[in-house]
């Protein structure tokens, strides 16, 4: 039994958790951090899992860290360091491709190539991405509004934010309204012809869903993706240095400046309830049996996790266990890390070059893509999967020994739910790794021969290892009915929960997942606008 | 017309953009490719390769070249041990400064001086009736820098120079696949670094072996709008942007002294006489009229400036030298930025400027002008020390 009293603990060293708690620190409160992993940042996160190779295992890319976190949090004093990710190549099977790149004329001739007019279409179809982002902002910057709400302050903001909306035109109102109900394909092809573009641009609207490009409401992940700024600029992303594991440690180091305690190996088994109605956190019981007390309890975690397991449901209303329930999680997706003796050769673009510090994406046509998701529908991974590929190490050498490289492959789809059943991955997952692996040889043909080691995560590792429930990289689908005063549970966005003291931080609130630190900042400047500590 | 320099066959056939621009004489690259991102972040995060072959060189030897070289330099350079280097300023009669550059002591009796702007007829004077030779090697002389955190392993790869003995601001002989070089472990960039010295002939063979020799640790060949970022983020003033030459100007208040311009330092008033020594010397006691400081520019504000013209925050794509006003918070002009830039490192916009006493100090909040769709508005910018970027990699032994 710990005998010191804290004025919140923060469940998960996730980044959410990390930048929740920094802020509370910040504002002068007490506060503990609890991580069950030996290591901070939760998904966010760099290891060394063949020696001298430091993959990052889940997230890869940022874009979406709020800018005004980096500043409030002073991250670049702790290391805090993005290099830029400039190109995107997309090779097809007939031995063409598709580079899009910092450099617009570059970018436009390449994609002349497939289409002129799609080529001249490109630069203000990214024009108005860029803009609709823009409206979106307040957005994601902001708790979700409520429009419930009674409270004048409330409704002053809602009116506000009307205003700001319609202060951008019709246009783009209707742009806005049809960017949250079309399919990804159909939202493109309104701006669109060739298929070499539209397929490698739509693969943003279902990364982390378990939807294909033509589903509805796979447009408006496409503009999640599109939201991401790097100083200043919109869809600029980034590599951060030392892998995403770098990031949680600049926010650790941060928070740990600001007073925070934060601790490892330390797993919670379940909160410590008051008896009484509503049902009341006063802190949380440890695996080890300790006990810790506090004003507030604030979960990093998913919220099936959260309401499911640390809360527990004799403490839930039925009904609401069922909200919880439905809450989508549905994981879609896996990673596949390789240690690399050397540069592997990318066969419609031999040799070393600025292409391979890009992304390669595989997404050689609509129909691929549909297929890889039809796989999926069944209960099979993609037999030829969506792949995003990375070789960090070319901008950060750091992450390899000189001359070697690290590659980061996402793959989608690698549904949770197997047809044989989720327990069944351990037997498929190897099997998952050589498909991925064959797939990209068709690409790059000296793949296998340059594959030192190799660390393949399916959902069912997500779950196992980082805690995320089936495997879903972003705490639950961010589809409509999942977004904004829907998340994660309809009258219950704004962090507050309905067992009393337990707050929630993480990817699973508004404004959702992706290393965006804007659910945690939120959740502790919520939760001090109400002096809940 | 700008020449080529020794390195220009192979620069030519990598400068993608076709961006150069006249440096001394010289044809040098601004960008290899149409954004000299890239080049940034090799200076950052692995190796920048930049051909800095304009500098001026002079070799000054004889019995008498310490003596010179003390009498000219602020720095009292003849204290300097064989193989170091250091960093000075040089004046005028009336203490203010003409150049600055770097002194390395290759022998007992051989410096190199380096400079921004032709010096032979200063060393020439300065020199008179002492007994030293002087040689302006600039144009026999190729030089690369190669900068950033895997400079070390790269060059320890390609030369046989034991480089984890070379400490910071050291040189030393060596050579590179049997070509005689001169190495010194310095740089404009503020991060690890070296400059690397040899006979313009040999400049293909170096270039080659260096980039051979990178490919494992990351290299880019890098320009000088990479560089401009990087140096306004170490504080290093450049002459005829941050101040100008007292030789070149013709408004007597357009000159600098070593301690406007941050150079204090450097001052050695006991050591006995050098040039502008008395002119320094009252000033010190009289107290200066400029000090350099570091700005940094209120993001927040830029972006609610830049969201009342319902547009998002724009900057320029490099570093700007577009002299910019400052004003203290009663709207009084106090001082001038010279040197701007958006640091992607520190995510920070940065600014090299000269200010008024009393509005020097760390966290005085002063404005900068800020233009905005044909509108001069003002933004706050906050005192901050000099460098902006100081990581540690670049003193470690």
């Amino acid at each position: 039994m710990s005998s010191k009293s804290y004025d919140a603990i923060v469940v998960g060293a996730g980044h959410n958790g990390l930048v929740c708690a920094a802020y509370l620190a910040k504002a002068g409160r007490k506060v503990l951090v609890l991580e069950r992993r030996h290591q901070v940042g939760g998904a966010t996160t760099t290891e060394e899992i063949y020696p001298g190779y430091k993959f990052t295992c889940c997230s890869y890319v940022v874009s979406l860290l709020r800018p005004w976190i980096i500043r409030d949090l002073d991250l670049p004093r702790h290391g805090y360091e993005i290099l830029p990710l400039e190109a995107t190549v997309t090779p097809f099977p007939d031995g063409r491709y598709l580079v899009r790149d910092s450099d617009p004329e570059r970018t436009r001739r390449s994609i002349a190539q497939f289409s002129p007019r799609d080529a001249e279409v490109y630069k203000r179809f990214g024009q108005e991405m860029a803009e609709l982002g823009r409206l979106i902002k307040p957005l994601i910057d902001q708790p979700a509004p409520d429009p419930l709400s009674r409270d004048p302050r409330e409704l002053l903001r809602i009116a506000r934010l009307g205003k700001h909306i319609r202060g951008q035109g019709d246009r783009w109102l209707f742009s806005n309204v049809k960017i949250m109900t079309m399919s990804a394909v159909d939202f493109l092809s309104e701006y669109f012809e060739c298929e070499e573009l539209i397929a490698p641009m739509a693969v943003s609207g279902i990364i982390g869903t378990f939807l294909g490009i033509r589903s509805p409401g796979t447009a408006y992940v496409l503009l999640h993706h599109y939201m991401g700024e790097i100083d200043g600029s919109f869809r600029a992303w980034g590599l951060p240095k030392g892998g995403t594991g770098a990031i949680a440690n600049a926010i650790a180091s941060s928070a740990r400046a600001l007073g925070v305690e934060i601790r490892t190996e330390a797993p919670v088994a379940h909160l410590l309830m008051q008896n009484g109605n509503p049902a009341t956190a006063a802190g949380v019981v440890l695996d080890n049996g300790d006990e810790i007390r506090a004003k507030v309890v604030i979960s990093g975690l998913d919220p099936h996790r959260t309401f499911l397991k640390l809360v527990g449901e004799e403490h839930l209303d039925p009904e609401l266990t069922q909200q919880v329930k439905r809450f989508k999680m549905r994981g879609s997706s896996g990673k596949v890390n390789l240690a690399l003796d050397g540069l592997p050769t990318l066969a419609c673009l031999p040799g070393y070059g600025p292409h391979l510090q890009g992304g390669i994406t595989i997404a050689p046509s609509i129909d691929y893509l549909e297929r890889a998701y039809d796989d999926a529908k069944y209960g099979a991974f993609s037999r030829q999967p969506f792949m995003d590929v990375l070789i960090p190490s070319m901008t950060d050498p750091t992450l390899a020994p000189p001359g070697k490289h690290v590659m980061s492959i996402f793959v989608q789809y690698a549904p949770y739910h197997l047809k044989e059943g989720a327990a069944d991955w351990p037997n498929q997952r190897e099997k998952f790794g050589d498909t991925v692996i064959d797939t990209l040889s068709e690409y790059m043909p000296d793949l296998k021969d340059r594959i030192l080691h190799r660390q393949v995560l399916s959902p069912w590792d997500l779950e196992q290892i980082y805690g995320l429930t089936e495997g879903n990289i972003f705490h639950g689908e961010l589809s409509l009915e999942q977004l904004a005063f829907l998340r994660p549970l309809a009258g219950w966005s704004r962090y507050q929960t309905p067992v009393k003291n337990l707050w929630m931080c993480a990817s699973g609130t508004h404004p959702g997942g992706g290393i965006m630190g804007a659910p945690g900042a939120l959740c502790a400047q919520t939760l001090l606008g109400k002096r809940a500590v | 017309m700008p020449i080529p320099t020794p390195f220009h066959e192979r620069t030519q056939l990598l400068c993608t953009s076709y961006r150069w621009k006249d440096w001394s004489g010289y044809c040098a690259v601004c960008s290899f490719d149409t954004s000299h991102e890239r080049e940034y972040f090799a200076f950052r995060e692995s190796t920048g390769l930049l051909d800095v072959t304009p500098l001026y060189k002079y070799e000054v030897s004889g019995p008498d070249a310490a003596a010179l070289l003390a009498r000219m330099m602020v720095r009292d350079v003849s204290k300097l041990k064989v193989g170091r280097v250091a960093y000075s300023c040089w004046c005028d009669d009336d203490g203010k400064v003409i150049d600055d550059g770097t002194v390395s002591r290759l022998g007992e009796s051989h410096f190199r001086v380096t400079a921004a702007d032709p010096t032979l007829h200063w060393l020439q004077a300065v020199g008179r009736g002492l007994d030293v030779t002087i040689e302006d090697s600039s144009a026999r002389l190729a030089a690369l820098a190669l900068q950033g955190p895997t400079s070390r392993a790269i060059l320890s790869a390609a030369s046989g120079a034991d480089l984890d003995k070379l400490k910071f601001f050291g040189v030393t002989r060596s050579a590179i696949q049997g070509i005689p070089v001169w190495i010194s472990r310095t740089g404009y960039t503020g991060d690890l670094g070296y400059e690397v010295w040899c006979e313009r002939g040999e400049a293909l063979a170096i270039w080659d072996t260096l980039i051979a020799a990178g490919e494992p640790h990351g290299i880019e060949p890098a320009g000088l709008d990479a560089l401009d970022v990087v140096r306004i983020e170490a504080g290093f003033v450049l002459l005829g942007v941050d101040y100008f030459s007292s030789h070149k100007v013709v408004l007597e208040s357009r000159k600098s002294t070593p301690l406007e311009l941050g150079f204090g330092w450097m001052v050695d008033l006991e050591r006995g006489s050098f040039i502008g020594r008395d002119a320094i010397g009252a000033e010190m006691k009289r107290g200066s009229i400029w000090q350099l400081v570091g700005l940094e520019v209120s993001w927040e504000e830029l972006e609610a400036l830049y969201a009342s013209f319902n547009l998002p925050p724009s900057l320029p794509v490099t570093a700007s030298r577009e002299g910019l006003p400052v004003y203290d918070d009663e709207g009084r002009q106090v001082g001038q930025a010279t040197s701007h830039t958006w640091s992607p490192l520190l995510k920070k916009y940065l600014a090299i400027a000269s200010v008024r006493p009393g509005s020097e100090k760390k966290g005085t909040k002063l404005k900068i002008e800020h233009t905005v769709e044909y509108e001069r508005r003002k933004v706050t910018a906050t005192v901050a020390p000099l460098p902006f970027y100081d990581p540690e990699r670049k003193k470690k032994p």
